[in-house]
């Protein structure tokens, strides 16, 4: 057995022991949150007894993100966790009720497990952070926040309110949302001419691309502004815009590594740069916490073959969160384990092409 | 596989995701197009006053020159296109077949745009109304009557978001460059053909290719270059026109409403105008915002919708290569079953008939695997009310209206091009008192006949340069 099969091999044992192990905290009576307690009634198998491997999670019917819309979010508080000081965070920039996650220490813990895959000479430890992304009632503020402090470093963060970006493009007032993506960049060139020596950064790839370009217009830029590891995420990071920001945005002495992710999965690690990827963007997700398989378009239980097209299933297996099989609003062809994350990738990630048309893309 | 790279200031780029360009007909690859992305094109456009800079190298009368020249090459000439090469015929067969619109039809648009380029000097010559060339690439200098005048280009480029199923409208945009403005394009994503072609051919007849951009790409890059570019074109519908309604750096483009107005004097003599009512409904397959989709008149109007309907009713699809073949293909998914059903909807409306059905022997819908077609639609409105009355649609399809002449101009709204046939004086005043008739034409003249010598939507010497006031010396005492 080859080196990369053993790891293969030895993570699978692991997600199949992670997959079990969260099943019983989960459908336990005691430990049980009330919703999945209350779900389990409903199912025509025992989840204590019959989820012997992540395969068997395949007996869940496919979780629906509408059910996290409305409350009380309390039914999503696991038993075992009872007491313990609860965040919760909307999901996406859509208008309407909500749909919320309760999380309690999982954005931290993501983020710690992410910190792990940077590289240090990029991401010194103990400098300062910019959050260039979406404020309020968003993870990703405050787990990158958690990153910087986690690194030994603070995060300065922005006012961006996704729903407002996405309200004036539905109205097609696309002066009001420049001019708001001009407010959003005024305030991170405040903070990077303040003297925080601030070296690292999260940034969406729009306000990232805004950013650059008005600190050229200034007759600066990105790493003369003293930024030298940026990690920014979201379909809209393609191969094309990751050789445009080696090339030309940023310049050579700038890292940027894509990552993927939502509020309902951690954070899903880019495959290290590699030359002869041609820029291929791959994704790994967190296993065991998170699990990303990409499936046939007709069958949302069939995994496509390597290097096919499929639907990106997501599933989330934390103390925190239970999801057997979400299906994510993204498409992608499915890739080889790596030595680094011996298990399946995903790559080219865009939107799902069957809900492409509908989807208003704002500003993050 | 013939693939085409993205043009930065004339040097290609090829980039990591690619497009496929197929033929409506067969779903076939015919091209592999390059894709920019906006944060590229906002790069690029930090060097954009190169290009005026290199054109002001050359003098506007010189640039005319090579625009006769390249008006040969773009006509006559096998020109690179990418990593292969293209010959006129071979021009017209792949716009065909990715447009759906057929290719005598895309022979007649490749003749226009080299009738707008071989005659230059004169267009500017009219739109310019006999300014010196020289005071437009100087900023300033003196008419012949001896008064100084100034005129300040706004923008060193124009940016063009081009549209992807109209390869007539290219000549809106051809008397950028003799200006010494450099052009900024945006393909339509199924029409690269004409940019691309008309750029060899300037190429070949001597404009340095570090004057145009050529951005194929997905929307971001329209976003980009209406951004980044001081003076931009756009091509949309009705929701594009208002979006950018009073914005002094777009000009958009959108539907034309273009009518046929005949008056009382004229009105019992109709049948001698069926000729001219079917051209300006019918050439260029009723694609064009210049075609008529409206014809009003006060009396004789339900005869003239019938004989309207007995020469385009019956009027089909054939292949794209049949020089007879008269009719445009949808080839946008969805399209045109969407716009059939929004017509029966409409046709719903009291005092609306449909007067085609009877002599078209089949639905107006023609659907197949993978496009579609729209049959010639000629409908009555009794009055201006229904909302069909004043529609326009990517096919042959005109409305005739009854309407009092003393109405009619109030009545009609906004319209790109007036054909009224009048000679009454008093209302031929009022008809070019109207402002809300942009090109008027008094006279027998089909909506679709364009004279180049004229303006069209807004004078694009206005567009590009602004007259300001500039002095040398103070003023007489006064």
């Amino acid at each position: 057995m080859s080196d990369l099969s053993e790891k293969v091999s030895k993570a699978k044992t692991q997600l199949d022991a992670h997959t079990v192990e969260t099943v019983q905290w989960h459908f336990h009576p005691s430990t049980g949150s009330p919703f999945w307690l209350e779900k389990a009634k409903t199912y025509k198998f025992d989840p204590l007894t019959e989820v012997k491997c992540f395969d068997d999670l395949k007996k869940f019917p496919h979780f629906e993100d509408e059910w996290l819309r409305g409350g009380p979010i309390s039914r999503w508080i696991p038993k075992g966790l009872a007491g313990k000081p609860a965040y919760v965070f909307e999901t996406g920039g859509t208008t309407g009720i909500p749909k919320s996650r309760m999380v309690i220490e999982d954005h931290w813990i993501d983020y710690e497990n992410f910190s792990d895959t940077l590289p240090d000479e990029s991401f010194p430890r103990g400098s300062n952070w910019l959050m260039l992304g979406p404020s309020g009632p968003r993870r990703l503020r405050l787990a990158v926040e958690h990153l910087a402090q986690y690194r030994g470093g603070i995060c300065f963060c922005v006012d961006l309110d996704p729903r407002w970006v996405v309200k004036l493009l539905k109205k097609g007032d696309v002066a009001g949302a420049k001019a708001y993506a001009d407010h959003v960049i005024d305030q991170a060139i405040t903070v990077l001419s303040a003297g925080h020596d601030i070296k690292c950064a999260f940034a969406t790839p729009k306000l990232l691309e805004a950013l650059a370009l008005k600190l050229m217009d200034n007759g600066s830029s990105v790493e003369e502004a003293g930024i030298k590891g940026i990690f920014a995420g979201g379909t809209e990071f393609t191969p094309q815009w990751y050789r445009f920001c080696r090339e030309e945005l940023l310049g050579p002495n700038v890292y940027i590594t894509p990552t993927y992710g939502n509020t309902l999965m951690g954070l899903a690690c880019g495959k290290p740069f590699d030359p002869a990827d041609n820029f291929k963007i791959t994704y790994y997700a967190p296993q065991p916490r998170a699990v990303i398989e990409t499936v046939d378009f007709k069958d949302y239980d069939q995994v496509v073959g390597y290097g096919e097209t499929g639907r990106v299933k997501l599933y989330t297996m934390t103390k925190e969160l239970f999801i057997p099989g979400f299906m994510e609003r993204d498409e992608g062809e499915r890739e080889l384990p790596h030595d680094k994350y011996p298990w399946d990738g995903v790559s080219g990630t865009r939107p799902f092409h069957e809900i492409a048309a509908t989807t208003t893309v704002g500003v993050y | 596989m013939l693939e085409i790279p993205v043009i930065r200031w004339g040097r290609p780029y090829e980039s990591m995701e690619k497009q496929p360009v197929v033929h409506f007909e067969t779903g076939e690859t015919l091209a592999s197009m390059n894709q920019a992305n906006g944060g590229l094109i906002k790069m690029d456009m930090r060097k954009a006053s190169k290009a005026r800079d290199i054109l002001r190298q050359f003098s506007i009368e010189q640039l005319c020159e090579m625009c006769e020249k390249a008006a040969d090459f773009y006509l006559n000439a096998t020109l690179p296109l990418g990593n292969g090469t293209q010959t006129p015929q071979e021009f017209c067969e792949i716009q065909s077949a990715t447009t759906g619109l057929p290719q005598h039809m895309c022979a007649a648009n490749m003749r226009k745009n080299s009738y707008v380029l071989k005659h230059m000097k004169e267009v500017l010559e009219a739109l310019t109304r006999g300014l010196p060339f020289d005071v437009l690439s100087k900023g300033y200098g003196m008419e012949s009557r001896g008064i100084t005048v100034s005129y300040q280009a706004q923008t060193p480029v124009m940016g063009m978001v081009l549209p992807s199923n109209s390869p007539g409208v290219h000549t809106l945009w051809m008397p950028v460059l003799p200006l010494q403005v450099g052009l900024v394009l945006k393909p339509g994503s199924q029409e690269p053909w004409t940019p691309y072609r008309i750029y060899e051919a300037f190429a070949q007849a001597g404009v340095p290719r570090e004057v145009f951009c050529i951005y194929p790409g997905a929307h971001d890059c329209g976003a980009a270059v209406t951004e980044t570019c001081a003076r931009a074109m756009i091509f949309g519908g009705a929701s594009t026109v208002e979006r950018y309604h009073g914005d002094p750096r777009i000009q958009a483009h959108g539907p034309g409403f273009s009518k046929i107005l005949i008056g009382d004097d004229m009105v019992d003599d109709w049948e001698k105008y069926i000729d001219l009512m079917v051209d300006s409904i019918f050439v260029n397959s009723g694609r064009s915002c210049i075609n008529c989709s409206g014809i009003w008149a006060s009396r004789h109007t339900e005869a003239i919708a019938d004989a309207l309907a007995q020469r385009l009713g019956p009027v089909a699809p054939l292949p794209m290569s049949d020089p007879k073949s008269s009719l445009a293909a949808f080839t946008v998914p969805g399209a045109a079953k969407a716009i059939n059903a929004q017509i029966e909807e409409l046709l719903k409306a009291p005092g609306v008939t449909e007067v085609t059905a009877k002599y078209r022997n089949g639905d107006r819908h023609e659907p197949h695997e993978r496009y579609d077609f729209l049959r010639p639609t000629i409908v009555h409105c009794s009055s201006t009310e229904p909302a069909i009355a004043n529609t326009e649609y990517m096919f042959p399809f005109v409305s005739v209206v009854q309407c009092s002449q003393n109405e009619m101009i109030k009545k009609v709204g906004s319209t790109l091009v007036g054909s009224c046939l009048t000679r009454d004086p008093k209302w031929s005043q009022e008809l070019l008192d109207a402002t809300n008739i942009d090109r008027l034409n008094i006279g027998e003249v089909r909506t679709n006949q364009l004279h180049w010598m004229q303006p069209h939507e807004g004078n694009i010497i206005d567009f590009l340069f602004r007259a300001r006031a500039f002095q040398t010396s103070p003023p007489p005492t006064h």
